[in-house]
């Protein structure tokens, strides 16, 4: 019989408890056992980048840890980037604004590699951007709306920074 | 309202819930009571099966069921995927079973389906399945498929061939006979995956009192999917509905449908249970279509002058193991290498070989990109042959602009003759020149030789027929509380449609677009409908819901005439009002116009209308609209490393009218990416027994960000005359030039090693092999 732990993980600023099967990947966990589906999987090897989610602050690959693993830290998802229901964060907005998604279903994996990029580093290249998302597929847009998303959101962030 | 209708960059309405997680794909799906499969698939890409022994699998922890042929109705067990796209050339029309237990013919055919708790226990039990197989030999490469019947794709065939034709107009011949000059190439293309980043997925609720399932899949035609499952499973219509949610990406291979779509629904009514399977990524890579090699012999026979005279070859087509989408790509490849140009006579033929390979359907671009480069090569050729400049050949042999509408003697995949209906070719080329600053780089090329950089230039055009009927429906629906809803057939997968039929229906109704809710892809919803490939959309659904939201304008104002008694003509209506021109406090509203041909009990409708202030449209168009543009690219190769930098994409595209600039700018540069791919990075390697050899994202590359420039576009606007909104698809261009470009940048900037270059992809491994070759024959 398979192994199974307690554990407690914080996403977006909410507690799930559960018991889990100490295989359980962490993707799995945040969609399916805490019903957060924002997260999307790709490619369950760490490459697509599209499961992507904040640990403690640093992005992690959900699909390549177990949700064990994450048991007593802080997550953040897709569902908890916006400041409330009404409003986008400025990162989201960039999105809207310049195309940064078509399908959407690497969208998850973008915001968050960006949120962590633009925090270190708040006044980028776009070729830095570039770099910073080169784990990330997208096979819709070419990158080049999400790029300009990345540079827009920069400028905004250093606004709201100033203000 | 007019800034935010046809034509305007509209931002789009579909962000929001995708941007914040709240979007619903199909995985998202939680019912209660779900069974998650797991698919036991072929390990060898040809094998007779002896024995499937499922006892150690059955008992395993949380294992409902595995199913196996023998499991299913008597009358399904051998059962074939419908026959999609007859075709008198296809002489053997091979087809899946729902599971096969007797041949399988690629890696990854479906032999049993586990049903368990949790797909980790599904995935478990599938691995203890044990298949006994008797390994055939297997048919790889397409060439030797056709050239040795001892390595047969199916047992019970003589040969690999599976369909051929001819296809042309005009004396070839004479045409060869009395030529000046004869320039040839061999050309080998190939193109690998779709690789949408979500892969298959399927649920399917069963409701056994009502006798009715409900499928949602990850899928690009609902309407087709349930079409094949009715017709595979021999059900009542009524029985399935088909929803696709939002889809994560389609690119082609989610346009046809697959066996795991019937059997899910089958397996969820026979055992009375949802189900639920979500393909895996390797799985993807072995049993999602694909489209890829193509081998091509072709000759170009041309005057002094460089005026092409004829076009003459021969193709040969891999479809993989079976053909559910007939010989479309094949087809379509054969009639898109005339192109833009002039070419007076032409000849091809095509033969379709049968391989144990997963079957080929069409990626992004659907066999023109081959073709293309096909005749883009020739181009090259011809130019550098007669040392003519490679733009200015391109010039001197397209369709003059006055010609159009232009025919020439070949019918496309709609049975239509191939008439061209607007276009601006040579313009469309100079644009993409100027964009490209063409006349400045041979300066540049000087400077960087001076610096010891290796850069050239390409270029490609292209004529692609897109917004292929037979139609697309609508239904524009003011309901009584005065919201508006479209509904349309094919699904969304990043396109799009809300936002821009949403645009077409807010015009003629004179209400904002963001008024408007969009609902897409659901075939519970409107009573037709096909899906959203081959760029159709735009045309058959846009067109539809044009003509819907116009006519239930008319209606509007016939009511509203009764209601505010004054005469239609002196009506307008405006932010959801009809009133009376120049008495704006004379009027009423959508909602209340929609309150009352809703009916009371006993009572007339006003003005003898019908009820309901709806109405469907099902535009077909007449024939494809056909969209081009022009491709430069500008290229820095190392010659050391193999590595390949775009360092400038220029893409002069015209697909008419634009609805939506900013979506339409999106379309091209990821169509570009994915050409950009396809040349550059993608290879889906098999051996010579047909076995995989890429199923992970590490063996098979996409391109990632740093590897896509940001693409310079124009947008000629060339109206079709053939819709009523003059628009032409859009979703493909950008793929369909893309390798014939980057291939003849690549080939000029090693120009000072005389390498030609004729296969693709180009992957720096091979392109060191050349140099290397290269520098040993010139000492």
């Amino acid at each position: 019989m398979a192994d199974r732990r307690r554990i407690s993980v914080t996403i977006n600023g909410d507690t799930y408890e559960r018991e889990v099967e100490t295989r359980l990947l962490l993707s799995d966990f945040i969609r399916h056992e805490c019903e957060l589906t924002g997260t999307h999987v790709g490619c369950e090897h760490g490459v697509c980048g599209a499961c992507t989610i904040l640990l403690d602050g640093i992005t992690a690959r959900s699909c390549l840890m177990l949700a064990v693993q994450a048991d007593g830290h802080e997550l953040l998802t897709i569902e908890g980037i916006a400041p409330n229901e009404e409003e986008l964060h400025p990162l989201q907005q960039a999105f809207m604004d310049n195309h940064g998604l078509q399908c959407g279903y690497c969208t998850p994996g973008m915001l968050t590699t960006l949120l962590e990029f633009l925090r270190d580093n708040p006044d980028p290249t776009e070729k830095e951007v570039r770099i910073a998302i080169s784990g990330n597929l997208c096979r819709c847009t070419g990158y080049q709306g999400i790029v300009d998303a990345a540079l827009d959101a920069a400028g905004r962030l250093r606004e709201e920074a100033k203000a | 309202m007019g800034a935010r209708a046809m034509g305007a960059r509209v931002r789009r309405m579909e962000d929001p819930s995708l941007l914040t997680g709240r979007a619903v794909f199909t995985d998202d799906i939680h019912l209660p009571g779900t069974l998650e499969a797991a698919f036991v698939r072929s390990i060898h890409a040809h094998a007779r099966i002896r024995d499937i022994d499922t006892s150690v699998a059955a008992t395993m922890p949380g294992v409902f069921k595995v199913v196996t042929t023998a499991d299913l109705p008597a009358d399904l067990r051998s059962v074939r995927v419908p026959f999609q796209v007859p075709n008198p050339a296809i002489t053997q029309p091979f087809q899946q079973r729902l599971l096969e237990d007797e041949e399988v013919c690629f890696v990854g055919e479906p032999i049993a389906m586990v049903l368990a708790g949790t797909r980790y226990q599904a995935e478990d039990a599938a691995a203890a399945v044990a298949v006994d197989y008797e390994v055939l030999p297997a048919a790889s490469d397409c060439r030797d498929a056709l050239a040795d019947a001892s390595r047969l794709c199916h047992a019970d065939s003589d040969n690999n061939l599976c369909a051929e034709f001819k296809l042309g107009y005009g004396d070839a011949s004479a045409a060869f006979a009395g030529a000046d000059h004869i320039f040839e190439v061999s050309l080998w293309s190939h193109r690998g995956a779709g690789l949408a980043i979500e892969n298959r997925a399927v649920v399917a609720e069963p409701d056994t009192l009502r006798d009715v399932v409900t499928l949602w899949s990850a899928t690009q035609s609902p309407f087709l999917v349930k079409q094949n499952v009715v017709d595979m499973l021999d059900w009542p219509a009524d029985r399935l509905r088909v929803i696709a949610p939002e889809v994560g990406g389609g690119f082609g291979p989610k346009t046809v449908y697959y066996v795991e779509e019937a059997l899910i629904p089958l397996c969820a009514m026979m055992y009375d249970r949802p189900i639920k399977w979500v393909e895996d990524r390797r799985e993807n890579f072995v049993a999602t279509n694909q489209e890829r090699d193509q081998y091509w012999e072709m000759a170009l026979a041309c005057g002094d002058d460089g005026k092409i005279l004829a076009v003459r070859g021969t193709m040969i087509h891999d479809t993989g193991a079976y053909m559910p989408w007939g010989i479309i790509s094949p087809y379509i490849s054969a009639t898109t290498v005339p192109g833009p140009y002039v070419v007076p006579a032409y000849e091809l033929t095509t033969r379709v070989a049968l391989t144990n390979k997963v079957a080929v359907t069409p990626v992004r671009g659907a066999g023109r990109p081959q073709a293309v480069f096909a005749m883009e090569r020739l181009m090259d050729r011809a130019a550098d042959g007669l040392g003519i400049d490679r733009a200015e050949i391109r010039r001197r042999n397209f369709i003059p602009t006055e010609a159009m509408p232009y025919s020439f003697g070949l019918i496309f995949r709609d049975g239509k003759p191939m008439t061209y209906d607007s276009g601006d070719y040579p313009r469309c080329q100079s644009e993409a020149l100027a964009l490209a600053d063409y006349e400045g780089f041979e300066n540049r090329r000087a400077k960087a030789r001076e610096e010891g950089r290796h850069v050239g230039i390409g270029i490609a055009n292209f004529v692609e027929g897109t917004g292929l009927g037979p139609f697309e429906g609508a239904t524009v629906r003011v309901h009584a509380n005065g919201k508006i809803t479209v509904y349309t057939g094919g699904g969304d997968s990043g396109q799009g449609h809300w936002t821009t039929l949403a645009q077409l229906c807010a015009e003629p109704l004179g209400v904002d677009p963001s008024d408007i809710a969009v609902e897409v892809g659901d075939t519970g919803k409107i009573a037709n409908g096909i899906g959203t490939f081959a760029s159709r959309i735009a045309v058959n659904a846009g067109n539809s819901v044009h003509l819907a939201a116009t006519s239930v304008r008319a209606k509007a104002i016939k009511v509203a005439s009764h209601l505010l008694e004054a005469a239609e003509e002196d009506l307008d209506i405006e932010d959801g009002r009809i009133f009376v021109k120049g008495v704006p406090e004379v009027s009423t509203t959508l909602r209340d116009v929609a309150r009352a041909v809703r009916g009371m009990p006993g009572f007339s409708l006003p003005g003898g209308v019908e009820p309901g202030l709806e109405s469907t449209e099902y535009f077909s168009p007449p024939q494809a609209a056909y969209c081009n543009g022009t491709a430069v690219v500008e290229v820095e190769v190392d010659p050391e490393t193999g590595e390949v930098e775009i360092l400038n994409f220029a893409m002069a595209h015209d697909s008419g009218n634009l609805i939506n600039p900013f979506i339409v700018d999106g379309q091209v540069q990821g169509a570009c990416a994915h050409g950009i791919g396809n040349t550059l990075l993608e290879w889906m390697g098999y051996d010579d027994d047909a076995q995989p050899l890429t199923t992970t994202f590490a063996d098979y590359l996409l391109p990632s960000a740093p590897d896509v420039p940001r693409i310079d576009m124009v947008h000629v606007e060339s109206p079709t005359p053939n819709n009523p909104l003059g628009v032409k698809g859009a979703g493909e261009g950008g793929t369909i030039p893309a390798l014939a470009a980057i291939v003849a940048a690549v080939e000029d900037a090693l120009s000072p090693y005389g390498i030609t270059l004729d296969d693709v992809p180009i992957m720096p491994g091979r392109l060191t092999e050349l140099i290397d070759d290269a520098r040993a024959r010139t000492g």
